[in-house]
C-alpha cells in the first residue's frame, strides 16, 4: 500500500466520490439545505457547499459567502454523523396479535448498504467512536446501530475553518483527525483548489487508485501542515479539562444551577444536537384496531420532565436538576462510564441553544466558584457495582 | 392548562354492556370546526374507526343521533355563554370520558382575548343592539366548568394525536401524548432551528411538540398552537426576544394567540402589557416581516 | 479510533436481541392486596426463565407498553416466573387486569442480585418498605431453603395499613416454620391493628443482629431506603454490607437508553442493587 501524500484535484474529489457510489456505499456529506450545511446524500462534488462560509456563536448560525471556491471552508454541520447510524426515530419491532398471543416481526428486512462518510471532522469521527463505546463496546449491544455501523468508509477532512463555537483543541479530539479513517483530505485552496489526500487504511488504498492523483510535494504537506495550524489557533472557545469531573461533582449544590436554569429553555436542543448524547425512549403505537403494535425507540432528552418520570412524579422535575445531569454527564460521570469524556468539543450545544447557553462558560463559572483543589480525588475507576449474576 | 382546576367530582356514568361497541359523541361550543373537521379528515382510518366505534352524535358527519349516555365525548370550543355552561354540565352527565380537542377548549382559544379587553365595550361597538347579546366577559376552556378526562391541545388538533387518543380509549388505556417542546419535534425531523439560523422569532421552545414541527419545517416561526410544554421558561424566552430587537407589545401579542388564557402564556404576556406611561405603539404599524427576515441572504 | 472503520462489537452479543419481549402466559393471577397482585407467568416455548434474587424484568401489556419490574419468586425452585405489581400506572394496570390465558412480554432478567449467598455464616437482615417487599421475596426464599448456613434472619417490614401487607400467611411460615424474626410496623394502625405502628426505620435500632457480623439488604420507597441504610449504619453495619435496591425510570433494562441514571451509574445494570457506601453521596443530593 503506497503511503505517501497524493493530490487531487476537485475533480479527483468527484472520480472519489462515484468510485464509492460505484462500491455500492451509499455516500453521505455536507450539503446545504435552509440556510445551513446539514448532512445528506451526495452523489458529487457538485451537491458540496462551495464558496461557502458559517458563522457560529452562541444561538447564532448565519451561511455566508466566502470569496473562493472551497468545499469544505465551513465548521460543523448542523448535525453530525448520529442521525446516520442512530436515526431519530427506529422501529425496534412490529407485532401481530395471534392466537399465541403476539408474533414479533424482524423490521430489518431491508439493509442499507454501507454507508462512506465524506468530509467528517474530527469531532465527528470522535463522537462516531464514542458512540461504538456506548452503542457497541459494552455488554448489551445495539443490533440496529451495529448493522448501521458495519462497513463504513470514512473519508475525513482536516478542519481549516473552526467556527465561533469550536472547541475541539481544547479536549484533544481536533481539528485533525489522527486516525479513524480511510482517506484524509486537507483542502488546498492556495495556488490551486486541490486536496492532500492521506492513506489511513489499505481499502482507502485501494479506493483511491481508481482515482487519478499525483504524489504530494514537501511544499504541499507543509501547506497542510500549516492549515491545521492555523485552525488550531482560531478556535472560537477553550474548555479547561483539568479536574472536570471531580469540579462537577463538588459541584452538584451549586447556585450556579439556579442561574442556568433561569435562562435555559429546557427545549432540549442542545441534547439533540450533541453528536454523543446517545438517551433514547420508546413508544408503542397501536392501530385502531389494537392488533398491531410497533414498538419505536426515539431520541429523547434528560431535559424533558417526562424523562425521569416513575410513578409518583418526574425524579428531576426543576431544570437546574436537568442542566446539571446534562453538565455532569457529559463532562464528569462520562469518564466514569466510559473512560473518556462525552465532548468531543464541536460547539453545537452552544451554538444551537436558542438561549445562548455556553457549556464552556458554564464549566468555567464552576470552576471559578469552586473550593480550591483538596487532595487529588480517586481516578475514574470502572464503575464498582452490585453483583452480576 | 390544569394549573388552576377546580377539582370537580366525576359523575357516575352506568358501566357499557361488555362487548358493546362504544359509542362517541362529538360536541361543539364556540369554536371554528377547524378540529372536528379533523376528525373527518382521517379519512384512511375513517373506515377502522368506524368498525371500532358507534358515532352516536356527531352532527358535522350525520343527522342520526343515537341517546347517552356515551362512552367518549369530544368537545370543541370555548364556553362563551351562560347557556353554554348549562350544556357542558349536560354532556359531562351524559359521558364516561370526556376529551376536550382543540385549543379553545382546552385553553380558551383566540376568543379569549376578549379576557384582556372590556367586552361590553367590544359589543356596543361592534353591534347595532348589544341588549339582545348574551355574553360572557371571559372564554373558558370546559375545564373550568366540568372535569376533564383528556385535553387534547393544536390549533388545530393533529390528526395522528386525534386517533392515537380514540385508540386509547378504544382499548382502555391512557393516551400517550407528549409534553415536551416542539423543538424535540423539530430536531427530531432534521429541520434547521429557524431562530438560530435565520434570526425568526420562534415560541418551538416553550410550546409542547404535537404538531411535528410543522411551521419550523417551513421555515416558519412557531405561533404556539399547542401550548405551553410541561416547563415553559416563558420568561427566558421573553428575554432573548426583546435583546433581539422585539418590543415589548409584540413580545405581549406573540403570547397572547391561540393559547392566550393558558396560565404560563398569558402571565408572560401580562408582564409585557404597555404601562399607563409606555407609548403603547398599538396604532404604530411593526413590520413584523422585518423581525422574521434573515439578517442577509443565504444560499439555499 | 481504528474502530471506527471496523466496528466489531467486542463483547458477544447476548444470545436474543435484549430489545425483543419473549412472549409469556399468564397463568394465575392473585390479589394480595387492594391494589397489588401477583402475576404467575409461564413461557409460551421454551425453559423457564433462570434468574437470580434481585433482578428485575421489563414486562409488556401487548400495545400499552413496558415497566420494569422486579421478580418476586423463589429462584432456587423451578416454577413459574412470578412479579408482585402495584397498580399506579398505565402500563402497570394493564398488567394487573390482565386476563389469565393473556399473553404478555418479558425481556430479561436484567440488574445486580442481592446475592445472598455472600452473608453464610452471618446475620442477615432485611428491611423492607411496602411493595418493597416483594423484591426482597426471592431472597428471603434463598435463605430459607439454607436456612443453616445463616445466623439470624431478620424481617423488618413496614405497611402503611394493615390492609396493606403483603404475603401475610407467608410472613407466618417464615417466622414459624423456619426461625425468621418478623417484625411487621404500620404507618396508620386503626381498625382492629394491635402490633406497631410508625415507621420501619425505627425498628432498626433494637433489632436483634451482629451488625458486625451482618448482611443488610433494603428495598422500599427512596426516602425509607436512605433512613434505613443510615440507621443499619449507625448501628454498626459497615456501609459496604448494607445493599439497596433503586428505582429509576427505564425504557430498555440494558443500559443503553440513558434515563436510568443516577450520576455515574446505570442503575439498570450496575444495579438495582447497589451498596450503600456507593450510593450514600448520590442520596443525599436533591434530584441528581
Amino acid at each position: 500500500m503506497d503511503r505517501r501524500a497524493q493530490i487531487i484535484d476537485v475533480q479527483g474529489l468527484q472520480d472519489l466520490v462515484e468510485a464509492l457510489l460505484a462500491r455500492g456505499y451509499t455516500v453521505v456529506g455536507p450539503t446545504v439545505r435552509d440556510g445551513a450545511v446539514v448532512l445528506g446524500p451526495i452523489s458529487g462534488v457538485d451537491d458540496l457547499p462551495r464558496g461557502v462560509h458559517d458563522r457560529q456563536d452562541a444561538a447564532l448560525y448565519r451561511l455566508e459567502t466566502r470569496d473562493d471556491d472551497a468545499l469544505f471552508g465551513y465548521a460543523a454541520p448542523v448535525q453530525g454523523a448520529k442521525p446516520v447510524f442512530f436515526p431519530a426515530d427506529e422501529l425496534l419491532w412490529r407485532a401481530h396479535r395471534s392466537p399465541d398471543g403476539f408474533d414479533v416481526e424482524d423490521p430489518d428486512g431491508e439493509r442499507p448498504g454501507p454507508v462512506a462518510l465524506i468530509g467528517a471532522r474530527a469531532c465527528d469521527l470522535t463522537a462516531v467512536d464514542i458512540h461504538d463505546e456506548v452503542l457497541m463496546r459494552r455488554r448489551y449491544v445495539d443490533d440496529h446501530y451495529a448493522r448501521r455501523r458495519a462497513g463504513t468508509f470514512v473519508v475525513a477532512v482536516a478542519c481549516g475553518e473552526p467556527g465561533g463555537t469550536c472547541f475541539c483543541a481544547s479536549v484533544g479530539t481536533g481539528p485533525c483527525p489522527r486516525t479513524g479513517y480511510d482517506l484524509l483530505l486537507t483542502e488546498l485552496l492556495e495556488a490551486e483548489h486541490h486536496f492532500l489526500v492521506e492513506v489511513g487504511t489499505s481499502r482507502g488504498a485501494d479506493v483511491l487508485a481508481d482515482v487519478p492523483t499525483t504524489v504530494a510535494t514537501p511544499s504541499d504537506v507543509t501547506a497542510a501542515g500549516d492549515v491545521v495550524a492555523r485552525a488550531t489557533e482560531r478556535m472560537g472557545r477553550t474548555l479547561e479539562t483539568e479536574g472536570l469531573r471531580d469540579l462537577l461533582y463538588a459541584s452538584a449544590e451549586s447556585p450556579r444551577w439556579d442561574d442556568v436554569a433561569s435562562r435555559c429553555l429546557a427545549c432540549t436542543s442542545c441534547t439533540l444536537v450533541c453528536p454523543t448524547c446517545f438517551c433514547t425512549s420508546v413508544g408503542d403505537v397501536t392501530d385502531l384496531t389494537g392488533d398491531v403494535a410497533e414498538r419505536h425507540r426515539v431520541w429523547d432528552s434528560c431535559f424533558s420532565e417526562q424523562f425521569s418520570y416513575i410513578h409518583g412524579g418526574a425524579l428531576r422535575s426543576e431544570t437546574r436538576s436537568r442542566y446539571r445531569q446534562w453538565m455532569t454527564h457529559k463532562l464528569g460521570s462520562w469518564q466514569d462510564q466510559f473512560g473518556m469524556l462525552g465532548c468531543v468539543g464541536c460547539g453545537r450545544c452552544i451554538t444551537w441553544c436558542p438561549a445562548a447557553i455556553d457549556i464552556t462558560a458554564e464549566a468555567a463559572a464552576l470552576r471559578a466558584a469552586a473550593p480550591p483543589p483538596g487532595p487529588p480525588a480517586a481516578p475514574p475507576v470502572p464503575v464498582p457495582t452490585g453483583v452480576r449474576p | 392548562m390544569t394549573t388552576t382546576l377546580p377539582v370537580l367530582p366525576v359523575p357516575h356514568v352506568p358501566a357499557r354492556a361488555p362487548h358493546a361497541m362504544p359509542t362517541l359523541a362529538v360536541w361543539k361550543f364556540a369554536s371554528c370546526d377547524g378540529c372536528q373537521l379533523t376528525l373527518l379528515n382521517c379519512e384512511d382510518e375513517l373506515m377502522a374507526l368506524a368498525g371500532r366505534i358507534r358515532i352516536a352524535y356527531f352532527p358535522e358527519a350525520t343527522r342520526a343521533v343515537v341517546d347517552g349516555p356515551y362512552d367518549v365525548s369530544l368537545v370543541e370550543g370555548s364556553v362563551t355563554t351562560p347557556e353554554e355552561i348549562e350544556r357542558i354540565g349536560h354532556i359531562r352527565e351524559m359521558s364516561r370520558t370526556l376529551v376536550t380537542i382543540g385549543a379553545c377548549a382546552s385553553a380558551g382559544g383566540i376568543q379569549a382575548l376578549r379576557n384582556f379587553g372590556d367586552v361590553a365595550e367590544f359589543r356596543s361597538v361592534v353591534y347595532a343592539h348589544p341588549e339582545y347579546l348574551s355574553t360572557l366577559a371571559r372564554s373558558t376552556p370546559i375545564s373550568a366548568h366540568v372535569s376533564v378526562d383528556f385535553e387534547l391541545r393544536g390549533c388545530p388538533v393533529d390528526k395522528g394525536q386525534l386517533l392515537e387518543v380514540l385508540s386509547a380509549y378504544i382499548q382502555g388505556r391512557r393516551p400517550r401524548i407528549p409534553t415536551y417542546s416542539v423543538c424535540v419535534e423539530c430536531k427530531r425531523r432534521g429541520a434547521v432551528c429557524v431562530t438560530v439560523a435565520h434570526g425568526t422569532p420562534c415560541l418551538g421552545p416553550v410550546t409542547q411538540a404535537g404538531c411535528g414541527a410543522l411551521c419550523p419545517a417551513f421555515a416558519r416561526g412557531c405561533y404556539g398552537c399547542f401550548g405551553p410544554q410541561d416547563t415553559p421558561n416563558t420568561a427566558a424566552l421573553a428575554d432573548r426576544l426583546l435583546a433581539g430587537g422585539m418590543a415589548p407589545v409584540d413580545v405581549m401579542r406573540i403570547y397572547r394567540t391561540f393559547n392566550a388564557a393558558s396560565e404560563p402564556f398569558r402571565r408572560e404576556s401580562e408582564r409585557h402589557e404597555p404601562g399607563p406611561d409606555d407609548d403603547a405603539r398599538d396604532d404604530a404599524p411593526h413590520d413584523a416581516a422585518a423581525d422574521a427576515r434573515p439578517e442577509r441572504e443565504v444560499p439555499r | 479510533m481504528t474502530s471506527v472503520l471496523d466496528p466489531q462489537p467486542t463483547t458477544a452479543p447476548e444470545a436474543a436481541d435484549p430489545m425483543t419481549p419473549v412472549p409469556y402466559r399468564l397463568e394465575r393471577l392473585r390479589q394480595d392486596t387492594r391494589d397489588t397482585f401477583t402475576l404467575e407467568l409461564e413461557p409460551v416455548a421454551g425453559p423457564p426463565l433462570a434468574y437470580r434474587a434481585g433482578q428485575f424484568t421489563m414486562l409488556d401489556a401487548f400495545g400499552v407498553g413496558e415497566v420494569p419490574i422486579s421478580i418476586s419468586g423463589d429462584p432456587t425452585r423451578p416454577g413459574p416466573l412470578e412479579h408482585t405489581i402495584r397498580d399506579v400506572g398505565v402500563v402497570t394496570h394493564a398488567l394487573v387486569t390482565a386476563e389469565e390465558g393473556a399473553v404478555l412480554g418479558v425481556r430479561g432478567p436484567f440488574g445486580t442480585t442481592w446475592d445472598v449467598a455472600d452473608g453464610e455464616g452471618g446475620d442477615v437482615v432485611l428491611v423492607a418498605g411496602g411493595i418493597g417487599l416483594a423484591p426482597l421475596r426471592p431472597a428471603l426464599l434463598e435463605l430459607i431453603g439454607h436456612r443453616d448456613r445463616y445466623g439470624r434472619v431478620v424481617l423488618l417490614y413496614g405497611a402503611r395499613t394493615p390492609e396493606d401487607i403483603l404475603f401475610g400467611d407467608e410472613l407466618r411460615t417464615w417466622a414459624v416454620d423456619h426461625g425468621v424474626t418478623v417484625e411487621v410496623t404500620v404507618d396508620n394502625g386503626q381498625h382492629a391493628w394491635r402490633g406497631k405502628v410508625g415507621l420501619v426505620t425505627h425498628l432498626v435500632p433494637r433489632a436483634g443482629f451482629d451488625a458486625r457480623n451482618t448482611l443488610a439488604l433494603v428495598c422500599g420507597p427512596e426516602v425509607m431506603m436512605r433512613y434505613a441504610a443510615s440507621a443499619l449504619v449507625d448501628r454498626g453495619v459497615p456501609a459496604g454490607r448494607v445493599r439497596l435496591s433503586m428505582e429509576r425510570s427505564m425504557k430498555c433494562g440494558v443500559g443503553l437508553c440513558g434515563h436510568c441514571q443516577l450520576r455515574e451509574l446505570f442503575v439498570c445494570v450496575d444495579g438495582p442493587v447497589l451498596t450503600y457506601d456507593r450510593l450514600a453521596p448520590l442520596l443525599t443530593c436533591r434530584e441528581l
